[in-house]
């Protein structure tokens, strides 16, 4: 599913345009070399690591869409990565484990 | 930065020099058979020995222990003042300047360029003399590097067109705690690569050692380089720093081992997975270290068909 059917479901917050870009699957993390090591392609991440070293990360890992939690904001730099790496930033207030179930069940991972 | 007479250390120095002086150790081309006189002998036998050998310049040496340098002008006063059959203690230079056998050649012209002086003696760790380095053993070793690593160049060169990357050097300056210029290697080097339509995995597989050594060096290091050379068959990342080394390598390779500050993990860094993420990734992983500096190498190989 691409990003933006994946947010119509999740209902978070759009912070940038919206790439066409496609999510298979979701990783959670706040350790970004970790993220870098393990995340798979096409993916979104699930991370309260809001500055513009995790947009160089996602671009690098293949991950499509970044989702901020616990409304952490994104410092002004952030956002204009993100759209020159066409990542897209969601945000939310739930947690890294709120929003992975949420995200889960979105993307019909749960089974 | 003062400007050098000897034009090695500036932004454009090709990877071959610097490699041909920071790559070597003074041990490997100083003179090992070195003449040196002991401190009782007197300036009338020093004279004949110089002349005999037609050198200018002698280390005094009581066992192995370097007291000091006889040279041709202390000669020349000697015998104006009458004083040949005085012993070479009374004339010699005391404390004179010295190298060590460890470091890179690039010290040695840093001192020839700041010392007016011909020669320098090298100690060893035990502080013991282990021979003498001129100007002409440098120009000797860098003449001998030359010829082989311009030989090799050539040899590049001439297949160089049958390729499509052919060969590329990238070389990127890192500085500390410079967390937002981090990154600008890997994703040079990402763009790169993709324009050559190579392997998505292996993209990833550079990108993410580059990143992570290019974070390396912000977190952990007073500064350094990454350079890049990407050729038909693989891309080498060197990644140099000033130090301060790292104590235990064994340790900073096994996964979750870190030194990182409180404030570099509130980054997501620092989680102790930095240089084992490097290893995984590449084909090939060197690293080396000491206060001076670490110095890894890693080599990610690129498929045929890519």
């Amino acid at each position: 599913m691409n990003i933006k059917e994946l947010n119509d479901k999740l209902k978070f917050e759009l912070l940038t345009k919206c790439p066409d870009s496609e999510i298979k699957k979701a990783y959670t993390s706040d350790l970004l070399s970790d993220v870098m090591g393990n995340a798979p392609d096409d993916s979104v991440l699930i991370t309260i690591q809001a500055h513009k070293n995790t947009i160089a990360v996602a671009s690098l890992a293949g991950i499509n869409a970044i989702i901020l939690c616990n409304n952490r904001k994104a410092p002004e730099d952030m956002l204009p990565a993100a759209e020159s790496e066409c990542i897209a930033i969601l945000q939310t207030g739930l947690n890294q484990f709120d929003a992975s179930v949420t995200v889960a069940r979105a993307l019909d991972l749960c089974s | 930065m003062i400007k050098k007479l000897i034009p090695v250390y500036e932004n454009q120095t090709p990877l071959v020099v610097l490699e041909l002086i920071q790559g070597h150790k003074i041990s490997e081309i100083m003179s090992r058979n070195v003449v040196s006189v002991k401190p009782d002998v007197t300036m009338r036998e020093v004279k004949l020995m110089m002349k005999d050998r037609g050198i200018s310049g002698m280390p005094v040496v009581r066992q192995k222990r370097l007291l000091g340098i006889i040279s041709v002008e202390d000669l020349l006063n000697a015998l104006e003042d009458g004083l040949m059959d005085d012993s070479v203690e009374k004339h010699m230079s005391r404390n004179p300047v010295i190298l060590e056998e460890q470091m890179p050649v690039s010290f040695a012209i840093d001192y020839f360029e700041n010392y007016s002086f011909n020669r320098f003696p090298v100690l060893n760790e035990s502080k013991e003399l282990v021979g003498m380095l001129t100007d002409r053993d440098i120009i000797m070793h860098m003449i001998k590097v030359m010829n082989g690593e311009i030989g090799r160049l050539e040899e590049l060169a001439k297949h160089g067109h049958h390729t499509e990357i052919g060969n590329v050097i990238r070389r990127y300056a890192v500085v500390q705690n410079d967390f937002k210029n981090a990154g600008k290697a890997s994703s040079e080097i990402k763009a790169l690569l993709q324009e050559h339509d190579v392997d998505r995995k292996i993209i990833r597989a550079a990108a993410t050692a580059i990143y992570e050594l290019e974070i390396n060096q912000v977190v952990h290091s007073l500064g350094g380089e990454i350079v890049c050379r990407i050729s038909d068959d693989h891309v080498e990342v060197l990644a140099r720093d000033r130090g301060p080394g790292i104590k235990n390598i064994d340790l900073a390779l096994s996964e979750g081992f870190s030194t990182a500050t409180d404030w570099i993990r509130s980054m997501g860094f620092g989680a102790g997975m930095g240089l084992p993420n490097i290893k995984r990734v590449s084909d090939d992983f060197r690293i080396k270290s000491s206060e001076s500096g670490t110095e890894i190498k890693v080599i990610i190989n690129l498929p045929e068909d890519s």
